[in-house]
């Protein structure tokens, strides 16, 4: 008798369960979100691996270039010259938008690199820090390699352009 | 003599490839007039401004984003500063081409919908953006009366505007109604990048 109950309540409950566990699963962010430059600046623009080659790009889901540039830097290989190569993919879209634009954006497209949005809208305070070439404009992307880094405020065209600066990095820290 | 010519050749296409619109104008030095058609389908151009003690020159444009968050913030400041002599004339560098929303029919639509009190320049054949070396929208110029560069850069401190501390521009348009140098003089925000038209 009380099996059977507890036998109803579970089958009434179990369409609850698999709401609840799909929308946890869904309000599982895969992005994380920097309120502030400084624990961006820590985390993602401070190389921890010296032998690795770090590609920050900087890049919006309304920011046209930003988005027909990205499959280059997805199709990345993961070495080049037994160097290990990793992909940051920094968002600048509005924090807000991160669950209703920016996410089913990189679920729709499949990225598989990095992403981070760095929502700290105070730009002034932090671009001369990412580099003071930097005059704000989207897309733009950083290249670090050991103590070297190099900056490029332009859009990539193909892999192989994008491919030729990160040689250009790697010699110079020979 | 060929190799020189091959490396003349290299030269200028790493140049090309590298450059950005980088101006060479610096704080102090006059900016060029221009004559563009605005969304009322009339040129305009600096000397229009009669009474003017300077001048606002704001490259922003219709498709993005960030420009389109200031837009309120462009009205509120041309309301309150073109009586005093700082008129705000807003110009879209942009390539219809390459964003279509960006195109001139579009520019009217968009200057009539917010109901733009300034007038709305479009930079047509992207000439004047690049001698200005503006690089993204918004992105403004501050000029004084005699068309010197005094101030360049973003508007405020933040692109939404409950959280604005420091309004740069008009602080900066309080510093010339002042006969003061604008501090800072020079301040970046994120835009969206200028797109040059395919040639």
């Amino acid at each position: 008798m009380v099996y059977t109950e507890n036998m109803k309540i579970s089958t009434k409950l179990f369409p609850v369960a698999i709401l609840l566990f799909i929308s946890l699963y869904q309000a599982k962010s895969q992005v994380t979100t920097y309120d502030a430059f400084s624990a961006f600046e820590e985390e993602v623009l401070s190389p921890y691996n010296s032998d690795t080659l770090y590609v920050i790009n900087f890049w919006a889901t309304w920011c046209k270039p930003c988005v027909k540039e990205l499959p280059y830097f997805e199709t990345l290989k993961e070495q080049y010259l037994d160097i290990p190569i990793k992909v940051v993919l920094v968002s600048l879209d509005m924090k807000k938008q991160v669950p209703t634009v920016v996410e089913p954006f990189l679920n729709k497209n499949k990225i598989k690199s990095k992403v981070v949005v760095l929502a700290d809208g105070r730009a002034n305070s932090w671009i001369d820090k990412v580099d003071p070439e930097w005059s704000g404009a989207i897309p733009a992307t950083v290249l670090l390699y050991g103590q070297a880094s190099t900056f490029y405020e332009k859009s990539y065209h193909t892999t192989a352009e994008l491919e030729s600066d990160i040689i250009k990095i790697l010699n110079k820290n020979k | 003599m060929r190799l020189s010519i091959l490396s003349l050749v290299t030269i200028l296409l790493l140049t090309a490839g590298s450059s950005i619109a980088q101006s060479t104008y610096k704080i102090g030095d006059t900016m060029p007039d221009f004559s563009l058609k605005g969304t009322d389908d009339k040129m305009h151009t600096m000397a229009d401004f009669e009474n003017a003690n300077g001048y606002v020159i704001v490259f922003t444009c219709n498709h993005c984003p960030f420009s389109v968050a200031y837009e309120d913030r462009l009205i509120a400041l041309h309301n309150k500063y073109a009586p005093q002599g700082y008129p705000v004339i807003a110009i879209n560098p942009n390539d219809p081409i390459s964003y279509p929303s960006d195109d001139f029919a579009s520019m009217k639509v968009r200057a009539t919908e917010k109901g733009f009190t300034f007038p709305y320049l479009f930079d047509e054949g992207q000439k004047l953006y690049p001698t200005y070396g503006a690089t993204k929208t918004p992105h403004v110029f501050l000029l004084d009366k005699k068309k010197a560069l005094q101030y360049v850069g973003a508007i405020d401190d933040s692109r939404d505007p409950e959280t604005v501390e420091t309004h740069f521009l008009a602080d900066a348009i309080e510093a010339l109604k002042a006969g003061k140098t604008p501090d800072p003089a020079s301040t970046k925000a994120i835009g969206c990048g200028i797109k040059v038209a395919a040639k």
